[in-house]
């Protein structure tokens, strides 16, 4: 974020004017085209890391954006957990215990479902022209974008367990163990990401993309074991809860804070994971070649 | 520099382009010099944008070929890439950064380092006059402004092409008459530039050679003399002292230049198409002339005009420039 070039005269109305009825000097320009140095390629991960540094710009001039990682989250835990808490637990006290790992996961799911609509807003506006005429690696401006949004990931990661602190959530996995739930919540995030960017690709207009994202995060992420043990479902919404991949993403997640090492979770995670950048990842490549 | 040996910036032969039914793009054939500004000429929805878009690798084609200095848009799009620049009909700059970081990132992605992108960026905005905007967001800037951006990102590695889909519409006219200038001072240094347009005067200023594209189709092309040499060499006015004598002036003038003549809505004045070449034509009005002053006729005003790309476009497709605009819209 400190490569912005500063110049930093404040623009009052006259300058303004001036820079309007400026006329380019085409003497300057002659002598900045001549200096005609063409530099290799960049590879892919200074392409990647380059579209990650915007994504970076973008939350630093519209930090509005962040909104949906912090206050959006911290709503939705006080809310489950006050008015669940009674109900399905002797107290919200017991019940964040339960819930707080599960609210981390469906919280950071949900906002993924924001790239596609961030890629869509980009081929609206036509900067996305600009990026594919770039002999770059062609997946390096979807990558950027999940680079950067793996910092909206932690920065929701970590309000949201600030939250649970002080509403009493004390994980017997201690610092180690909540740091590898956050991690391995932010592998599968990265990775079933690429669903959003084939529909921000796929559909025409923002509103669609929206619609269509709700129309998959919300059965994911409420049918799943978040809120409550999948045991106390009848038998057909058991068949598809126990193989969801949040909620083994869930259950991952609440038992690497709870101290121990579920390794079956944790390899099904990974397994969806590879699973969704297999299809889904080729699957948004073509389409960002055919557009 | 990735370019091969071929004798043509552009050759592309019945290159088509279907969406759903309609056929945009309809086999379209064209050739274009090195170091040269072609012009592709054309009314709303002729299909412009989409040859364009198929020629800098962003659509592809559905049928024929096309090479930019010898490389296959579809085949070789990479080495395509690295040596077109594309500036499209809609400022392709990311609205929330500033112009200066705008810059910046597209400088890193074409493989410069922090500092020579930083660099190569503040020359830019200098040259461009746009220091003082540089570092404010992007969404605050001009019309004119936005587009000088948006050709100075097109130019940050000197492009061997640089496409340059209607660079003025929707600007003032100083703003585009910055834009000719760069457009002149960009192919003074060896850029070929292929430049879609709707405004007829734009071609006629910048452009060696123009393609007229209606529909999907090119339906002329040469360089501007030729295009106006195929419709006749212009119009003979007239303008008379005397509103009684305009029978007469106008019989006489049919009879001399051998074509029909127009009687305009100023009681005054006469127009009369004249073809052949501009040398014949200048002869047949001054014989004309010369009629009329022998019959006694007094002529207040009289032109001899060059048929304007307008009259061209007017009479390749039976239509004025306007009304197929119109049509297609």
């Amino acid at each position: 974020m400190s490569e912005t070039v500063t110049k930093t005269e404040p623009v009052s109305r006259p300058d303004a004017r001036a820079e309007e009825s400026a006329t380019v000097s085409a003497e300057t320009l002659a002598r900045l085209l001549l200096a005609h140095e063409r530099p290799p390629r960049p590879s892919a991960l200074a392409a990647s890391t380059a579209f990650g540094w915007r994504a970076m710009l973008k939350i630093k001039h519209v930090p509005e954006q962040l909104f949906d990682v912090t206050a959006f989250p911290v709503m939705l835990v006080l809310m489950y957990t006050f008015l669940f808490g009674g109900a399905l637990d002797d107290s919200p006290q017991e019940y964040v215990q339960f819930l707080l790992p599960g609210m981390l996961v469906m919280s950071v799911v949900m906002i993924t479902m924001y790239t596609g609509i961030a890629i869509n807003t980009d081929i609206v506006r036509g900067v996305f022209d600009r990026f594919r005429t770039l002999p770059i690696w062609r997946p390096s401006p979807m990558v950027g974008y999940l680079l950067g949004d793996m910092l909206r990931y932690a920065v929701a990661s970590v309000v949201i367990l600030t939250v649970g602190l002080i509403l009493g959530f004390r994980p017997a996995g201690g610092v180690l163990g909540t740091l590898a739930g956050v991690c391995l919540l932010l592998v599968f995030s990265f990775a079933f990401s690429w669903v959003w960017t084939m529909l921000g690709l796929l559909l025409r207009s923002e509103k669609a993309v929206m619609g269509a994202s709700m129309m998959v995060v919300f059965p994911l992420t409420f049918l799943s074991s978040v809120f409550v043990d999948p045991g106390t479902m009848p038998g057909w919404l058991q068949a598809f809860v126990n193989n969801s991949p949040v909620t083994h993403l869930c259950e991952a997640v609440r038992g690497l804070m709870a101290g121990s090492w579920p390794s079956t979770e944790i390899g099904w995670v990974l397994g969806w994971a590879g699973l969704f950048v297999l299809i889904f990842g080729p699957v948004t490549m073509r389409l960002y070649g055919r557009r | 520099m990735t370019r091969r040996s071929s004798a043509f910036a552009i050759e592309t032969s019945g290159l088509v382009k279907t969406f759903g039914d309609e056929r945009a793009v309809d086999g379209i054939d064209l050739t274009v010099a090195p170091g040269t500004v072609y012009g592709v000429l054309g009314p709303n929805g002729a299909g412009k944008t989409t040859c364009v878009k198929m020629l800098a690798t962003l659509l592809r084609p559905d049928a024929g070929e096309a090479r930019i200095f010898g490389q296959d848009v579809v085949r070789e799009a990479q080495a395509v890439r690295s040596c077109v620049s594309l500036t499209g009909q809609y400022a392709s700059l990311d609205e929330d950064l500033t112009g200066a970081e705008n810059l910046i990132l597209l400088g890193r992605l074409l493989g410069h380092g922090r500092s020579a992108a930083r660099a190569r960026a503040e020359q830019l905005l200098d040259a461009f006059v746009l220091t003082k905007a540089a570092s404010r967001q992007v969404r605050t800037y001009s019309g004119g402004m936005r587009r000088r951006l948006d050709i100075a990102a097109s130019i940050l590695n000197t492009p061997d092409l640089l496409f340059l889909d209607e660079p003025t519409t929707g600007l003032d006219p100083r703003s585009r008459n910055q834009v000719w200038e760069i457009v002149r001072a960009i192919v003074a240094q060896g850029t070929t530039v292929l430049l879609t347009t709707q405004y007829l005067d734009e071609a006629d200023q910048l452009a060696a050679r123009i393609a007229v594209i209606d529909h999907g189709r090119v339906i002329a092309e040469g360089t501007n003399g030729e295009l106006k040499a195929s419709v006749g060499a212009g119009s003979v006015h007239l303008r008379l002292r005397d509103a009684a004598q305009r029978p007469e002036a106008e019989r006489l003038l049919g009879a001399c230049l051998n074509v029909p003549v127009q009687r305009d809505a100023d009681p005054l004045a006469l127009t009369a198409r004249v073809s052949g070449s501009q040398g014949e034509s200048a002869g047949q009005a001054s014989r004309a002339l010369a009629e009329l002053a022998r019959s006694g006729i007094a002529v207040d005003n009289f032109s001899l005009g060059q048929p304007g790309l307008d009259e061209v476009f007017l009479a390749l497709t039976g239509d004025s420039a306007q009304h197929a605009e119109g049509a297609a819209a």
